[in-house]
């Protein structure tokens, strides 16, 4: 992995407001390559912001970014070969085929061998015996499953998953997580966020929380610590915080 | 050469996915022309169009409808790249923002072309229009380039407002509107035989596609970031 320069994702700085609404600012990241860092906060603390922006998919106000080597300023092209993303929705499209979808974005991502990624990313994600049956036609975890064969197709350095764990049934967590682990054992980063944090606690090589805009790193990787941060004073003993 | 072979097969690989959803997602692909056909009818009756008022009458008609129900074409465009997502997915992609829009033109511009077809053989079928020019062939593929070309980009804007429907009309239609003229113009000269405005209204048309076919993908470009 000698072209992976840099961090995997190192962000100085950045603020982004919606109008005169802050929601980051002055926030400072770092996801080293070979690593994965699993990203909490509450309902509308910016995390999706942060992962929309760190994928080029919004501007930010200031700061600097640099994901996978590459600066978001200048080089869009070149963090977009080099991400992976999943969203809350598939980004695919319901009438077409599971395997016709990959094909699509394939050609998205110039791929050479198309048809040997696609059939092996539909292994991946144990999608192969529904691989012709239309997207409308699956359920919620198998278009995730999906999503996350979409986002590894290409091979990229970087993941930027946002809640990715949402909707998938107990195998398809577990395998997820297999596949994370492969993945940053590859040298690759991989930047999260989740609501579980026994999830989160068990994938994690580092943890953070974002909350006030910015992100508040913690040493320890323990579930108590997390709920603390999160929920602060309002944390009640009779209240499951997962 | 290599980036304009691969870029070719993006373009490709977008407006081959729009043909198959249009076909896929059957209501568009017959509402349509159903709608365009149902605006001749109407108009024959309104009207109350006789053989004889037909030459008159015609260029309007044919146009009016080709409007509306180009913009009941563009009106899809992007609702459903934004309800499923498809366009999120596309701007994460690592391709250029001018092949999207010009993807995305050039499926309208083909559905039109096609929904124009069956609207031809339907004005001939109900009011006995039957005219053979390639001048009226050729004012209708510059006007419906125009036409895709313009209403891509007003449909990108459309869609992210509330009232998508009835915005992108009140949007597009102001801007449209010379093309239109000159269409209906050059369209009225040829039922009369005539070639007056076709030498003045069929090169600003090229003019006005021209104009369309530089701005709109820099503006699409320019307003699809957030």
């Amino acid at each position: 992995m000698s072209d992976m320069i840099g961090k995997g994702i190192l962000v100085q700085g950045l603020c982004k407001s919606y109008g005169n609404k802050p929601v980051l600012w002055d926030l400072n990241l770092e996801v080293n390559w070979g690593e994965i860092l699993v990203l909490f906060g509450a309902n509308g603390a910016g995390k999706t912001t942060l992962l929309r922006i760190l994928s080029t998919q919004a501007r930010a106000d200031s700061g600097t970014i640099q994901v996978a080597g590459y600066n978001a300023k200048r080089q869009h092209q070149n963090i977009r070969q080099n991400v992976g993303v999943v969203a809350h929705q598939s980004l695919m499209y319901e009438d077409m085929t599971a395997r016709e979808n990959l094909m699509f974005y394939a050609k998205m991502y110039r791929i050479d061998d198309i048809k040997l990624s696609v059939e092996e990313v539909l292994v991946r994600v144990g999608l192969e015996s529904r691989a012709d049956d239309r997207l409308r036609t699956l359920s919620h975890g198998m278009k995730k499953r999906l999503a996350i064969a979409r986002a590894t197709l290409h091979d990229p350095k970087v993941l930027i998953l946002d809640e990715p764990e949402a909707g998938l049934d107990e195998v398809s967590t577990v395998n997820l997580g297999n596949l994370l682990y492969e993945w940053v054992q590859k040298g690759k980063a991989v930047l999260m966020t989740t609501h579980n944090i026994d999830i989160g606690t068990n994938w994690a090589n580092r943890v953070a929380i974002l909350s006030n805009g910015a992100i508040n790193e913690i040493d320890s990787i323990k579930v108590e610590d997390i709920k603390r941060k999160l929920y602060g004073n309002s944390m009640r003993p009779d209240v499951n915080y997962d | 050469m290599l980036t304009m072979t691969n870029n070719f097969h993006v373009f490709a690989a977008i407006l081959s996915k729009d043909i198959l959803l249009d076909f896929r997602g059957r209501d568009i692909i017959f509402s349509v022309p159903i709608f365009g056909i149902l605006l001749i009818l109407l108009f024959n009756f309104a009207l109350d169009v006789t053989p004889d008022m037909v030459d008159d009458l015609a260029p309007g008609i044919l146009w009016v409808s080709f409007a509306f129900s180009g913009v009941l074409t563009m009106n899809r465009s992007f609702v459903r790249e934004k309800e499923q997502g498809g366009l999120e997915g596309l701007l994460i992609s690592p391709i250029s923002r001018d092949i999207i829009f010009f993807g995305k033109a050039a499926s309208n511009f083909l559905f039109m072309i096609l929904v124009e077809f069956v609207l031809l053989l339907a004005l001939a079928v109900m009011l006995g229009f039957l005219v053979t020019s390639w001048v009226l062939v050729l004012t209708i593929v510059l006007t419906t380039i125009g036409f895709a070309t313009l209403g891509t980009l007003f449909s990108a804007i459309a869609v992210e407002t509330r009232s998508r429907e009835v915005m992108l009309p009140v949007l597009f239609f102001p801007l449209i509107i010379p093309i239109l003229i000159g269409a209906v113009e050059v369209t009225s000269e040829v039922i009369g035989g005539t070639s007056g405005a076709v030498a003045r209204w069929l090169p600003l048309i090229g003019i006005f596609d021209a104009l369309f076919l530089i701005i709109c993908p820099w503006l699409f470009s320019a307003i699809i970031q957030e």
